[in-house]
């Protein structure tokens, strides 16, 4: 029997270490990957509350967050491999003419 | 329901007509007048006016079968502030629809006279353009004068008073540029302008009259006014009604006032027969009558009023004597007649002066009328010379002064004879109108004052023996000149009006007869002024008046008539030496008016233009004053320390400080999307810690 | 301190840990690897909780499709290892600072403040039988319908979008 709040830290944890890849990382690559973590963690903690509340509207949900994050990466590595072909890189902080 | 309380209640609605059919005239002029032919352009214009005069008639016969009841008819609200309500009201009862007839009835005559004297006129000053803008300012004087005797208030009567003041203004002027009286050139427009100042200066005291009225009573509404009279003190009352009488001296050309009048001579023919003879002028005539029930409740203004209009009767008789223009004559003699209306609603004889109010516009309009057909055949006879003999175009020729005429009678017979009658009306022979009307004044003034009496009776004398110059001097005699030798007729046009006011001069004393069972006009007035006795005819009275009027006309056929003037020859009464010359001089009142008013008030005009503003305000104040006290300022320093140190290096702080602050925010946008994601990371933990710290 | 929370505390360690080594490894590839891992135990973490269907939809979507996905990506750029920048020097202490007040935040915001209360019970017969997924299709199919179909046209737009993105320009285009 663990309290659900356990669940909650954890998903808190998770979220923040995939902030934390988004904002120190420079390859893209891993960026997303970190977006899709930050994604898990919030999956994770919708699972928690729906096992909780004995429904299965968070269940639902999740599975729809997994579909469009399928979608997402699907557009999104599509798009850096138009950004390595124009730029020769992938590294993002070589890609930062929109600048002031 | 009753047919009589229908056509009653019926023929009211077209009140506001009597205004809007002259401006709809006039709009159609204004819009088709360019493509149209004279005859349609004069033909519009009278149609609209005899329209407004039918207009008239059917509003009198609607009083009539309201047994002279006052019937009202609100088109608009005008101004309605807080519980002050102010209304474009029309009135309609027996003294609003007698002036309504003869405004629109006289009215409509002159239009159609005019026609073929405007037709001629605009061809002799070479200007024919001119012929459509003369009668779409008639008809607004026809719109304005049915607004100023249709009002139901002292407000809306001012906005016609204004009115019917501009028109005159635009009419005396129509010829601006040139002169009409054989003096200066320009000498039109400033016969306007004098005209206009001078119905100022009467505006200015009907204004005042209206400020007290509204401070002492409240309202401008007739009725409303006439009924709270009684509550209010004399001395309140007496100030309005001089003060009214300050606007009945300026419009009605009384003393002082009146010298405005003869210089109005410069209009054309028609006008100063419509507007300075017949219509407008005795609209201070109007004003004193519909003020009745104020001027009655204070005997002194009513004692001054009369005592205005005696003087200003024999004064204005006495200066016609010794004029040689025709239309000067006859507008001296117009203040005269003025002169008796004012004195006799001074007098209480409200009637009497409404009576000759009538009278006097039908034959003082024909007599001008008349008279503008004598200049016109006299201009014609120079017409005929000039281009006869072919050297007549540099001369000056007047053809409006009596000395170049004579012989007339032959030229022009029905001009003559039409002129005759007129003349026999305004000299008070019966039985034409003129003799009736007179004589009621001053069998009043006989009851009334002694004073007043003699003044208009030696008034009336004078009248007859100046027409009579008149009349020996223009008609009989040889032709003094070649133009009146060769004198025209008048088409048609021009003299079928003549004679229908000549017929009307002659019958129209029958409106008031003064015996039993005649009194029409009278009780017919007496619906609205309230019924007063009628008084019979009294053989002294009458028999005194027509003795001395028939003496100054044998007088003048002595003078004039029995050996006419030859050609150059002086007038005979110049042997009375001073006397004379004053009457010609016209008591060298505007010699008098010149030294008082004018000539001081150009002098102040110039102290104050050359001494207060140019040199004082100009030249000391501005160039020495301000301008030093500038330079000195400016030389201990204001530019470097106050301007380039001080406002001059703030402005340039500010830019420089705008452009460093840009710059460095703009490292803010360095195109890292790390960094973005940052500040969007940085967001979501400081809104959360507002959350959290939120009590 | 039963069995329950000691196979919820190692599951979250090992969670936690996979996430640091994705976060650490400088090599993308080993990234990617951490990431299947930690994708793997939060199925577990699924399984616990009683969701089964997400738990199998997290491996074969996720853990599968997606991270092979993302290996294929990596090794066509050959963008496995990127060389040191020197931009931004302060991003990343400062963004650890963000990080531990943000895990501080929430911990307070969750704990102290509305701390949702109830305890997760290990999955039963039921949850995990034909029964209950039976249960969620029907909601899945009836209730969430209009979603569900909104995600799939969402799905066909991002496979069209993508082919767009991929596709190599031939002649024409530019």
């Amino acid at each position: 029997m663990v309290p659900v709040n356990y669940y909650i830290i954890l998903s808190a944890i998770l979220f923040t270490l995939g902030a934390l890849g988004v904002l120190v990382r420079r390859n893209p690559l891993i960026m997303f990957m970190s977006i899709e973590l930050m994604l898990n963690a919030a999956n994770l903690a919708m699972v928690a509350f729906s096992s909780v509340n004995h429904s299965f509207s968070g269940q639902i949900f999740v599975f729809f967050v997994i579909a469009v994050a399928a979608a997402e990466v699907a557009v999104g590595l599509a798009l850096i491999v138009q950004i390595f072909k124009s730029k020769h890189t992938i590294n993002v902080d070589d890609v930062n003419s929109l600048k002031g | 329901m009753h047919l009589s309380e229908t056509i009653s209640s019926g023929f009211l609605f077209l009140a506001p007509w009597l205004v809007f059919l002259p401006l709809i005239g006039l709009l159609v002029n204004i819009v088709f007048g360019g493509r149209m032919s004279e005859n349609l352009v004069g033909g519009i214009a009278s149609a609209f006016s005899g329209a407004a005069f039918a207009v008239s008639v059917l509003l009198a016969y609607s009083v009539s079968l309201a047994h002279g009841e006052t019937l009202r008819w609100t088109l608009a609200e005008w101004i309605h502030i807080g519980d002050v309500s102010l209304d474009w009201t029309f009135r309609a009862d027996s003294l609003s629809t007698t002036m309504m007839l003869v405004v629109s009835g006289v009215g409509t005559l002159i239009h159609i006279y005019a026609i073929g004297y405007m037709h001629e006129d605009v061809r002799f000053k070479n200007d024919p353009a001119r012929f459509r803008r003369f009668f779409v300012f008639l008809n607004l004087f026809i719109a304005a004068m049915m607004i100023l005797v249709s009002g139901d208030s002292y407000l809306m009567l001012f906005v016609g008073w204004e009115g019917v003041g501009l028109c005159s203004f635009l009419l005396i002027g129509f010829w601006y540029e040139m002169d009409t009286l054989a003096r200066p050139s320009w000498s039109n427009s400033k016969a306007a302008v004098k005209a206009f100042v001078a119905n100022r200066v009467g505006d200015f005291g009907f204004l005042i009259a209206s400020f007290i009225m509204f401070w002492a009573f409240g309202s401008f509404q007739f009725d409303a006014v006439f009924a709270k009279a009684p509550e209010i003190q004399t001395g309140v009352i007496l100030a309005i009604t001089l003060f009214f009488l300050v606007g009945v001296a300026g419009k009605s050309a009384q003393i002082p006032l009146y010298v405005w009048l003869p210089d109005a001579m410069a209009g054309p023919t028609p006008v100063s027969a419509l507007i300075h003879a017949a219509t407008m002028v005795t609209a201070g005539v109007y004003l004193v009558t519909r003020s009745a029930p104020l001027y009655s409740s204070v005997p002194e203004a009513q004692n001054i009023v009369a005592l205005v209009g005696a003087v200003t009767a024999l004064f204005a008789a006495t200066i016609a004597v010794g004029q040689y223009d025709i239309k000067k004559v006859l507008a001296y003699s117009t203040i005269s007649q003025l002169g008796f209306m004012v004195a006799a609603v001074g007098m209480g004889a409200y009637v009497a002066g409404m009576f000759h109010l009538v009278t006097h516009a039908f034959f003082k309009a024909l007599l001008f009328l008349a008279a503008g057909s004598v200049i016109l055949g006299m201009e014609r006879g120079h017409h005929h010379l000039a281009h006869g003999h072919g050297g007549h175009h540099g001369e000056t020729f007047d053809p409006g002064d009596m000395r170049n005429m004579g012989g007339l009678r032959k030229t022009m017979p029905v001009t003559f004879w039409v002129y005759m009658i007129g003349t026999l009306a305004l000299a008070g022979i019966a039985p034409f109108a003129g003799f009736w009307s007179k004589d009621e004044i001053l069998l009043d003034a006989s009851h009334h004052s002694q004073a007043v009496y003699w003044l208009l009776t030696i008034a009336a004398f004078c009248t007859a023996f100046y027409m009579g110059r008149q009349i020996w001097m223009v008609f009989f005699g040889e032709a003094r000149h070649e133009a009146a030798a060769h004198a025209e007729e008048s088409p048609k046009v021009m003299t079928v009006p003549l004679m229908i006011l000549a017929a009307l001069s002659l019958l129209g004393g029958a409106l008031n007869l003064p015996f039993d069972g005649f009194h029409n006009l009278g009780h017919w007035l007496g619906h609205t002024l309230g019924e007063v006795e009628a008084l019979g005819l009294n053989l002294q009275v009458a028999g005194i008046s027509t003795a001395l009027a028939l003496l100054a006309i044998l007088i003048s056929w002595l003078i004039y008539g029995r050996k006419p003037l030859a050609k150059n020859q002086s007038d005979p009464l110049e042997s009375f030496g001073l006397l004379f010359k004053g009457m010609n001089r016209k008591w060298w009142v505007d010699e008098l008016y010149q030294f008082l008013v004018i000539t001081p008030y150009v002098k102040i005009s110039h102290f104050l233009a050359d001494v207060i503003d140019w040199r004082f305000w100009h030249d000391w104040f501005h160039e020495t004053v301000l301008l030093g006290a500038y330079n000195w300022a400016s030389a201990i320093g204001l530019n470097v320390y106050a301007d380039q140190k001080g406002i001059d290096a703030f402005a340039n702080w500010l830019g420089a400080a705008t452009q460093r602050l840009s710059a460095a925010t703009r490292k803010v946008q360095n195109g890292f999307v790390r960094s973005y994601a940052l500040s969007v990371f940085l967001g979501v933990v400081v809104i959360l810690g507002y959350l959290l710290l939120k009590p | 301190m039963n069995i329950d929370f000691i196979l919820f505390l190692v599951l979250a360690l090992a969670a936690i840990a996979t996430a640091l080594g994705m976060l650490l490894s400088r090599n993308a590839v080993y990234s990617a690897l951490f990431l299947v891992l930690n994708f793997a135990v939060v199925a577990v973490f699924y399984l616990l909780l009683g969701a089964p269907f997400i738990a199998m939809a997290q491996v074969t979507v996720y853990a599968g499709a997606i991270m092979v996905l993302f290996l294929f990506v990596i090794m066509l750029l050959g963008a496995d290892e990127l060389a040191p920048g020197k931009a931004l020097p302060w991003q990343r202490p400062l963004a650890a600072t963000l990080a531990v007040v943000l895990v501080i935040e929430a911990a307070y915001l969750l704990l102290a403040r509305g701390a949702p209360s109830g305890l997760v019970t290990p999955p039963t017969e039921y949850t995990n039988s034909t029964e209950s997924l039976r249960e969620m299709a029907l909601a899945l199919f009836g209730q969430y319908l209009l979603p569900f179909e909104i995600t799939s046209i969402l799905l066909l737009v991002a496979m069209v979008g993508a082919i767009v993105l991929a596709k190599q320009e031939k002649g024409g285009r530019r």
